[in-house]
């Protein structure tokens, strides 16, 4: 089959290939051959509109380089910094008068494993009572070295947060005064709400028909 | 290094000789005593475990555990649908859940970007729940803190108020607890017929049922004395700890989503922000009697829109390929889908049959990204990040529970106190250990 006609192929990574889980010769539909690449990082580019474009402004001269990019979407912005620099950044959020994000509402985790490099985020949602505003910072780090720097030395509240991501995702927050599970017990194997790890359950007969466990179930995505 | 090493003799006691150890302690010159409180203590709020360090009848260190009632529910979520998420998050904070459910749906819609486009109806009903809510979680929370304080009275008076709030929740969703009411793009089902007088008679018995509860505790001498000055956490404590709530709100600070960032057209209602400055047990219990009388208020306008301006108006979004086919109704054999819609889509439209079918069994889709939402709950603020990689389930769902955050102050308002107080400043916190654990 000549290439010539179509168009340039996305670099990103194969996220899936196929469909309907046909393949080789039995597959007349041609779904087989279907490949899909995630799609490309966001980021977006000034201005970011509503007061993201001020809070940027009052971040950059300090702490712009530790901020890799900017995500504005569906109304919220979002900082992804480097995590060597995440408690510098947070110590400026709190402490600049233009920003004054005196209030945190906690960290919260979220596993990627596709994205090869920096599998696991921290996430953190920053309040300005002063100003009245919102950001979220995200910090990300490898499945092979799991480590960002502990922020409870600016915000004393993500003791209990770091240690609860802590036990759901295995990531490792440097210099916390405690950091051990606080949900599961202390001698739990592996970090329950990573995506790897698996749901459980045990199939349930109903009238007959068996039901699977949830994490055996048809999945539609 | 043993425990003996680094904290000199112990003496555990676990069902030796009685006189023995009274006969070793009484020799000995140290006067520290752990003492474990729960996790199965009445006082302690549901599965609450402390570790209190004492020195005589003054704590010294207090440490919570917990993790006792987590069941998985945010994993869980990411193998259901984004519809099915709903009965799960309702059962997170129990005593409030529309507020987990109208915090998850907002979450859901602001990622969908269909927040403009949820009728005027269901926001109205979903604000006049809230508030109904509201009340029934601050009377379990008023009455836990008389009896906890040695008074039953207020706990009957709470639990019998809390009834009537139960009963309305029963009449319009089906269900007393755990509704999963609130679905993404609106409610599940309109308000049934005689909801409207059925909530204005509770509008004119609850004031002064109120009033009874302020005439037995406001200035009773006995509560006073164990509440006023207790378990104190200024602003700044409150600030650092992430504290949010009826317990910042009595420290001074009138902070409530519901006037700072106005949702759901919060700011079309007339309502105030009680706040107290005394930073104390007492001032805590003052803010959430006065919420209450503030939620009546908003119920009484709400209720006002709902029978005026809205009636008759949809209670789900337009999209058909979000919202739900179906409007409930009570059949014969409890609510489901109204027969109506069962003859439709089994006797005269194969179309709208694969479009039921599909929407039930594989959900919508939400475009990926990420969303953070919250609400002011009883307890505080409630945040929920939803993550979507673009499928029929949710990727993550993260709950930012008031109540997880608000317990971790413990230690700040126990320690250097009486023992005695450890009960009211952990009644004051007023945390729901399914929202704390979930």
């Amino acid at each position: 089959m000549s290439t010539e006609n179509l168009p340039g192929l996305p670099e990103e990574p194969v996220a899936r290939r196929g469909m309907f889980g046909v393949k080789d010769t039995g597959d007349t539909s041609g779904y087989g051959r279907l490949v899909v690449r995630r799609p490309p990082k966001p980021s977006s580019v000034r201005p970011y509109g509503s007061y993201f474009d001020e809070v940027a402004d009052a971040l950059e001269p300090a702490v712009g380089d530790a901020i890799e990019r900017v995500v504005v979407d569906r109304g919220e912005v979002t900082f992804h910094v480097s995590r060597e620099r995440l408690a510098e950044v947070l110590r400026h959020l709190r402490d600049d008068p233009a920003l004054r994000f005196e209030l945190s509402l906690g960290v919260s985790g979220v596993h990627y494993p596709d994205e090869t490099g920096s599998e696991l985020h921290a996430v953190y949602h920053l309040c300005s009572i002063t100003h009245n505003r919102r950001v979220r910072v995200e910090a990300a780090c490898p499945d092979a070295d799991p480590h960002v720097p502990s922020t409870v030395s600016v915000y004393p509240t993500h003791d209990w947060h770091e240690r609860e991501t802590y036990d759901f995702f295995g990531i490792v927050f440097d210099g916390h005064p405690a950091l051990t599970r606080i949900e599961m017990p202390d001698d739990w194997e592996g970090h329950p709400q990573r995506k790897d790890y698996p749901l459980g359950g045990i199939p349930v007969e109903y009238r007959g028909a068996e039901v699977p466990a949830p994490d055996n179930r048809r999945s539609y995505s | 290094m043993s425990a003996t090493e680094t904290e000199g003799r112990i003496y555990d006691v676990a069902g030796q000789d009685w006189d023995e150890l009274v006969q070793n302690v009484t020799d000995s010159a140290e006067e520290r005593l752990v003492v474990n409180m729960g996790p199965q203590h009445p006082s302690t709020h549901g599965v609450l475990r402390l570790v209190l360090t004492l020195d005589g009848e003054t704590v010294t260190e207090a440490r919570t555990v917990i993790g006792y009632l987590h069941t998985g529910i945010e994993k869980n979520m990411e193998f259901r649908t984004w519809t099915q998420g709903v009965t799960f998050v309702t059962r997170m904070d129990y005593l409030a859940p529309i507020f987990n459910e109208t915090a998850y749906c907002m979450a859901v819609e602001r990622l969908l970007g269909i927040t403009d486009r949820v009728p005027e109806r269901a926001q109205a009903i979903r604000v006049m729940m809230m508030e109904l809510n509201r009340i029934s979680s601050h009377l379990v929370a008023i009455a836990t803190y008389g009896l906890e304080l040695g008074a039953t009275t207020p706990m009957l008076f709470g639990f019998r108020e809390r009834e009537l709030v139960l009963d309305l929740f029963e009449y319009i969703t089906g269900l007393r607890m755990n509704m999963a009411y609130v679905r993404p793009g609106g409610v599940s089902v309109d308000l049934p017929a005689g909801a409207v007088d059925k909530i204005g008679e509770f509008l004119k018995i609850m004031p002064g049922r109120i009033k009874e509860m302020r005439k037995l505790l406001d200035a009773n001498p006995v509560y006073t004395r164990r509440t006023k000055d207790v378990a104190y956490l200024d602003l700044t404590g409150c600030m650092a700890l992430g504290i949010t709530g009826p317990m910042l709100r009595a420290a001074g600070l009138p902070w409530d989503l519901r006037k700072s960032q106005p949702y759901l057209g919060y700011e079309t209602y007339e309502f105030d922000v009680p706040t107290q400055n005394t930073c104390d047990v007492y001032g805590r219990y003052l803010v959430r009697v006065a919420e209450m009388e503030e939620s009546l208020k908003i119920i009484e306008q709400a209720l006002d829109r709902l029978s005026g301006p809205l009636k008759g108006g949809p209670v789900m979004i337009e999209d058909k390929k979000i919202g739900w086919p179906a409007q409930l109704a009570l059949g014969p054999d409890g609510l489901g889908n109204s027969p109506d819609h069962i003859a439709h889509i089994m006797g005269s439209s194969m179309e709208a049959l694969i479009h039921h079918f599909k929407l039930v069994t594989e959900g919508f889709r939400v475009p990926a990204g990420q969303a953070y939402a919250s609400v002011e709950s009883p307890r505080g603020e409630l945040g929920a990040h939803v993550v979507s990689d673009g499928g029929t389930r949710p990727y993550r769902v993260h709950f930012r529970d008031p109540s997880f955050t608000n317990l971790q102050a413990l230690p700040a308002t126990c320690e250097g106190g009486m023992i005695a107080d450890v009960i009211s400043a952990v009644a004051s916190i007023d945390p729901v250990m399914g929202g704390v654990d979930r």
